[in-house]
């Protein structure tokens, strides 16, 4: 077996004397503190706002700039008359690689459309924001644009989004009232939403 | 009696203001290394809203010290382990009772020196308790039950000793030019000027020795660069078994121990309460120029330089602290009694000659 010697640098005398090389430490951290505590009380007084003194983003209040192709929280795009642009036609559930998705499909008024989903659920606690329901959906009828980062629930139950949420981004849990104006499922507007298609499948 | 209260109030005064300090050191800590990172370091304890720069986190941290549960191990001496943090943050806060805070003032007659205790011999009083010190940390490795506590505390220990030698020698220097173990004294021997406008201060006529101090008294406080007796995050240090409170009063004693460097540092090489050219009488400007100043303005002119430069050493502690990585044990050891020790010895001789040889 080759044997390789790495064999490290002396240090020079000017090393060695070490006082030089902590000045050089120091003057690297002083530029910092003095650089950013100028910047942080010139921001106080308002002024030379475009320049960060601190890399930090405070978090609740301040949100990180997100990419463009970001993948974050679903929805599901809607036509001018507050349906669903979504046709039911089952290519997102298929696709899903956690199975996490549930579509009922319904009839469609519209002979064009054909269908539409009369329940449309996804449990978030399963998702693993892959985007491949996005990029399979021949209608662009479900998006991952909605910048929502901060899913998190005391109950695996309320991980799951239903069309409510998923039409309406602004709503939060606990939904209070059904505005949904086409026939659909929903606990709200009083019908029992069954779990038979998930338990069928795992 | 009226001399008694005055110690009191002297003592308190001290008491608080030092604590006070060590409080704002752990406020200074988190600030000045976030701001040396770019990072804005905690801010969210609040007031009613008012968070003022995050100044609140000290007393939300005294108590969430204060309600923690306090553990003793299965097996250790319960004595001897409550006793340890007593001893580290005792032996830490008698040496303040020998630092010179300002010059003497007249009140009602009576003579007040700007000092709780006015020792001759203030120097060797604090070599004293600094090395008294040395029990707190030690008994806190023995009474733990843990072999790793005891193997931090004995590192602890080892540095402490080799660290105070160099420490001992290097203020020799300053001791023999100004004639005096009175830290008094020894400021008020700082007072005149070299060549009518240098402050004959300790750091002009010993920078060696003001180096060889600075680096064995980090050395003293087990704070990064020297931190190899704690390192709380990965090798594990002397205080590996204490919780709650008694943890948190090493950590104080530590933050003492920077501050009494500071007030060390600041009275023997930083002319202590001195301002440059301000005699009781008033500013005397090497150009000529006076300005007139009245006694209490004087003797607080004179704290207030004081407190200013021992801020001025925390901060520097502090930063030195966010600068340099630490030492191995190895290089801790060489430093000190290869480094350090050598130049201090030298340092004393080349002062004595150069004393015997003005004196002739
Ligand atoms: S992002 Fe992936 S895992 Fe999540 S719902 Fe869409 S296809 Fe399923
Ligand atoms: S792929 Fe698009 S149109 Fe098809 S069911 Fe899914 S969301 Fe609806």
């Amino acid at each position: 077996m080759a044997v390789k010697v790495l064999r490290r640098r002396d240090l020079t005398v000017w090393e060695k004397l070490y006082i030089p090389q902590i000045a050089s430490g120091l003057k690297v951290t002083t530029a910092h503190l003095l650089r950013n505590l100028l910047l942080h009380s010139a921001h106080r007084l308002g002024l030379l706002q475009n320049r960060r003194a601190a890399v930090t983003f405070q978090y609740p209040e301040e949100l990180r700039p997100l990419a463009p192709r970001f993948r974050s929280r679903h929805r599901l795009t809607v036509r001018d008359d507050g349906t669903p642009r979504c046709v039911g036609c089952m290519l997102c559930e298929t696709v899903c690689p956690a199975h996490c998705i549930t579509i009922v499909a319904g009839e469609h008024p519209d002979p064009n459309v054909e269908k539409y989903p009369v329940r449309f659920d996804i449990d978030l606690g399963v998702c693993v924001y892959c985007g491949y329901c996005v990029e399979v959906c021949p209608e662009d009828a479900i998006r991952m644009d909605t910048g929502i980062l901060d899913v998190a629930a005391y109950s695996r139950d309320a991980m799951k989004l239903d069309i409510h949420e998923l039409m309406n981004p602004s709503l939060r849990k606990p939904l209070t009232a059904c505005m949904l104006e086409f026939p659909h499922e929903c606990r709200l507007a009083g019908g029992e939403v069954s779990t038979r298609d998930h338990q069928r499948r795992n | 009696m009226i001399d008694l209260a005055v110690k009191v109030v002297l003592a308190l005064f001290v008491f608080f203001g030092v604590l006070n300090l060590a409080a704002l050191h752990t406020w200074l800590e988190r600030k000045q290394s976030a701001v040396i990172q770019d990072r804005v370091g905690a801010n969210r304890a609040s007031i009613l809203g008012w968070r003022l720069m995050g100044l609140f986190h000290p007393l939300a941290d005294s108590i969430k010290m204060f309600t923690k549960e306090d553990i003793v191990p299965a097996g250790a001496d319960r004595i001897l382990h409550t006793l340890a943090p007593v001893f580290s943050v005792f032996f830490a806060l008698v040496t303040f009772a020998a630092i010179p805070f300002g010059d003497r003032f007249l009140l009602g007659g009576r003579v007040i020196e700007l000092q709780v205790a006015k020792i001759n011999v203030a120097l060797l009083y604090i070599f004293a308790m600094l090395s008294l010190e040395v029990y707190g940390v030690i008994l806190a490795g023995f009474a733990s039950r843990n072999n790793y506590a005891l193997l931090g505390g004995l590192r602890a220990t080892a540095q402490m000793i080799s660290y105070e030698i160099a420490l001992g020698i290097a203020v020799v220097g300053v001791i023999m030019i100004y004639g005096t173990m009175d830290l008094q004294e020894l400021v008020r021997g700082q007072g005149q000027n070299l060549a009518g406008w240098i402050p004959l201060w300790g750091i002009v006529v010993q920078p060696v020795a003001f180096v060889v101090f600075l680096t064995a008294a980090l050395a003293e406080t087990k704070r990064i660069p020297f931190d190899l007796p704690e390192g709380e995050s990965e090798i594990i240090g002397y205080f590996v078994e204490y919780s709650g409170m008694k943890f948190g009063m090493f950590f104080l004693a530590d933050f003492l121990e920077t501050i009494l460097v500071a007030c060390l540092a600041t009275t023997l090489f930083f002319g202590g309460w001195q301002v440059p050219y301000l005699t009781s009488s008033g500013f005397q400007f090497p150009w000529g120029a006076t300005l007139p100043v009245s006694q209490p303005a004087y003797v607080l002119l004179g704290v207030v330089s004081f407190s200013i430069k021992v801020v001025i050493f925390c901060v520097l502690f502090m930063q030195l602290r966010w600068t340099l990585p630490r030492f191995r044990y190895d290089q801790l050891m060489r430093l000190g009694w290869l480094g350090l020790f050598p130049i201090a010895v030298v340092n004393v001789l080349v002062t004595a000659s150069a004393l015997a040889f003005l004196k002739r």
